[in-house]
């Protein structure tokens, strides 16, 4: 039974604005943080406006760093981010459909245990293995390469997974029609599978983009130099200082700067994976 | 155009489960054959031998005087149209139907052409934008169609391509089907379980039952003499009514033939050769039944009578009837009431006789 009486709504709706308000807040104060000049924003009494120093912030965040710990401005910690998120989304992808193509489609001996194995590795994630992780990559002399950044991080059971479940819900019949059509496994892969995957390649890269944004300890571990932070580190050792003052409102515009390119990701592309979802139908 | 010939044709999974049989036959140039069985009778696995999708445990397919068991399914110069149509969902009508063409490097004048005659053949020229999901379940079954058409294939297969469809559109594409094929002079080869379908469509009627054949020949005579007491439940419907009768009143019934006397056998009568009537007929058969349900559907009436003095039965095979249950079809709509008993006659020419193991005809 639906009842409809004006009060449990009023109550739905205060508990869910209560939610809205606990998680936006924190964000609010980082925004309204990042407007201030450094004084306001450590003496204690955080306004709840704008203050006028928003250009100064974000021009110095962006463009210089900070001054009293020299740092690299946050331009180049986003492009490094950038470049590492998109890398480690765009090779998730590429690994998985190919793995989960060779898994669904073909008969090879001990498909199965190269299943399980792939399955396995959920539980294995980079902080597991982190010390062997690093050991190879500083023996193939990755570190504080972009390369070092994005390849041990690729490998995902999760993707696989997901392409390998899109995959089965294929009809078999599509596969034969091809094969008649004269389309060996490549054309089918490129003719077929592909553009019938790309809402599912869609919803992984939104995923794997802010998986790859987000990452904290294997960047903080593998880059030394300043010029190949990620941005979330970058956010970290600002605020490491040793006698002075922290940076507080560049640490808030580097940190609101560091949500926009998901932000972005997540807009642009849902609204390609919903229409996708809306379209589709089998 | 091509012959195709099947030579003790065998299946078997790799579990051990023998699917297929041995069956061989041949269809003729441009001639069309019909597989028809129960589900899981091996008619589709049969059909996918001859496309190159299953493999073929041992025994010959041979396409248009070439052995074909080793050969890729598209060197295979066949054409398929499957039951769920297996149409490219995110290709147009028009790309769906260019692809296979694409694939073989054909040059794209020739593959307009070839398309846009499919096309109007089958008028589909309005749509041929269209993505599959924009079109209704015909429309959907004729670009199938024209995927087969426009590859000018040497053999047409078509995996039950019409039971996706609704009953008066089946009807429709049906006939459409076997204009098409006429007119094409393409050698078929049609898998369905609807016996409908098999008897208006074939030239070749190929009876299927457990990975076997059944009996293969022309529709009208399967029908008219079924090769065993399988064929003679599953073509027609109603299905003929069959009868268990021991030694004893085979021999009551058919004195003075030349038949060996005392053995069991079971009588077979089709629906429609009843006639009612309170008179006895010379040589023929005359049962008396309780009406127990009456089927009009409009032209003719469906009586289902058992028998008064029960003949002991055997036990039904799915798609048979119980023992013991008579279908008498009339025309019209004038019948007995139900509760009521009736005479229903048949004529010496009309009864079929059976081995008891019902795999054999006797012919009288």
């Amino acid at each position: 039974m639906v009842e409809h009486r004006p009060w449990n709504d009023i109550i739905a709706y205060a508990i869910l604005t209560l939610g809205v308000f606990i998680v936006a807040f924190p964000v609010y104060l980082a925004l309204i943080a990042s407007t201030h000049d450094a004084g306001t924003v450590v003496g204690g009494n955080m306004p709840l406006s704008t203050g006028g120093h928003t250009l100064e912030n974000y021009y110095r965040a962006v463009f210089v760093g900070g001054s009293r710990t020299a740092r690299e401005p946050v331009g180049h910690l986003l492009l490094n981010s950038f470049i590492s998120a998109t890398g480690i989304a765009v090779g998730k992808i590429f690994i998985s459909i190919l793995s989960a193509y060779a898994v669904v489609y073909f008969r090879f001996p001990f498909r199965k245990a190269a299943f399980w194995i792939i399955f396995v590795t959920l539980m294995l994630p980079v902080e597991v293995r982190i010390y062997p992780t690093y050991k190879v990559v500083s023996d193939l002399h990755m570190l504080d390469t972009y390369a070092g950044l994005i390849l041990p991080l690729i490998a995902s059971a999760t993707g696989t997974l997901l392409f390998r479940q899109f995959f089965m819900t294929i009809p078999d019949e599509l596969l034969e029609a091809s094969r008649i059509d004269g389309a060996g496994p490549f054309r089918f892969f490129w003719d077929t599978l592909l553009p019938l995957s790309v809402t599912t390649i869609a919803a992984l890269f939104v995923i794997q983009f802010i998986y790859g944004w987000n990452q904290y300890l294997w960047p903080l571990l593998i880059t030394t130099q300043d010029s190949m932070q990620t941005i979330v580190t970058g956010i970290k050792k600002m605020l490491t200082t040793t006698d002075e003052l922290a940076e507080w409102q560049l640490a808030m515009a580097t940190a609101v700067l560091a949500m926009v390119p998901p932000v972005a990701v997540v807009v642009f592309m849902q609204r390609l994976f919903v229409r996708g979802l809306v379209e589709t139908e089998k | 155009m091509a012959n195709v010939t099947l030579r003790d044709v065998r299946k078997t999974y790799a579990g051990g489960f023998e699917a297929i049989k041995g069956i061989g036959f041949e269809v003729g140039d441009g001639q069309f054959c019909v597989l028809v069985g129960p589900s899981g009778c091996g008619k589709s696995t049969l059909l996918r031998m001859v496309a190159g999708l299953e493999t073929i445990t041992s025994g010959e397919i041979d396409i248009g005087g070439r052995i074909v068991n080793q050969i890729e399914p598209a060197e295979r110069d066949i054409a398929m149209v499957f039951q769920n149509y297996a149409l490219y969902p995110h290709m147009s009508v028009y790309n769906n139907m260019a692809y296979g063409l694409r694939n073989r490097r054909m040059p794209e004048p020739e593959i307009d052409t070839r398309v846009q005659e499919a096309a109007r053949i089958l008028e589909l020229a309005a749509m041929l934008d269209r993505k599959p999901r924009q079109l209704s379940g015909g429309q959907r079954q004729r670009v199938a169609m024209g995927r087969a058409i426009v590859r000018q294939p040497k053999v047409f297969l078509f995996d039950e391509p019409l039971s996706n469809l609704d009953a008066k559109l089946r009807i429709a594409m049906r006939v459409e089907i076997r204009k098409l094929q006429r007119r094409l002079q393409t050698t078929a080869i049609y898998v369905t379980h609807d016996q409908l379908e098999a008897m208006t469509l074939a030239d070749i009627l190929v009876v299927m039952n457990g990975g076997q054949v059944e009996q293969i020949g022309n529709p009208l005579e399967i029908y008219q003499k079924p090769a065993t007491t399988f064929v003679a439940s599953f073509i027609g419907a109603p299905p003929m009514n069959l009868m268990p009768l021991r030694g004893d009143e085979i021999k009551a019934q058919f004195a003075g033939e030349r038949r060996a006397a005392s053995e069991a056998g079971i009588l077979g009568i089709r629906p429609e050769d009843f006639v009612i009537s309170s008179d006895s007929i010379a040589g023929g058969i005359a049962l008396d039944l309780n009406v127990e349900a009456i089927e009009r559907v409009g032209a003719e009436t469906f009586i289902y009578g058992t028998r008064q003095h029960a003949i002991q039965g055997i036990a039904a095979n799915p798609g048979e009837l119980p023992p013991g249950e008579v279908i008498v079809r009339i025309p019209g709509a004038d019948a007995p009431g139900i509760g009521e008993r009736i005479r229903a006659i048949a004529p010496r020419g009309k009864l079929h006789l059976f081995s008891a193991d019902g795999r054999q005809r006797i012919d009288l």
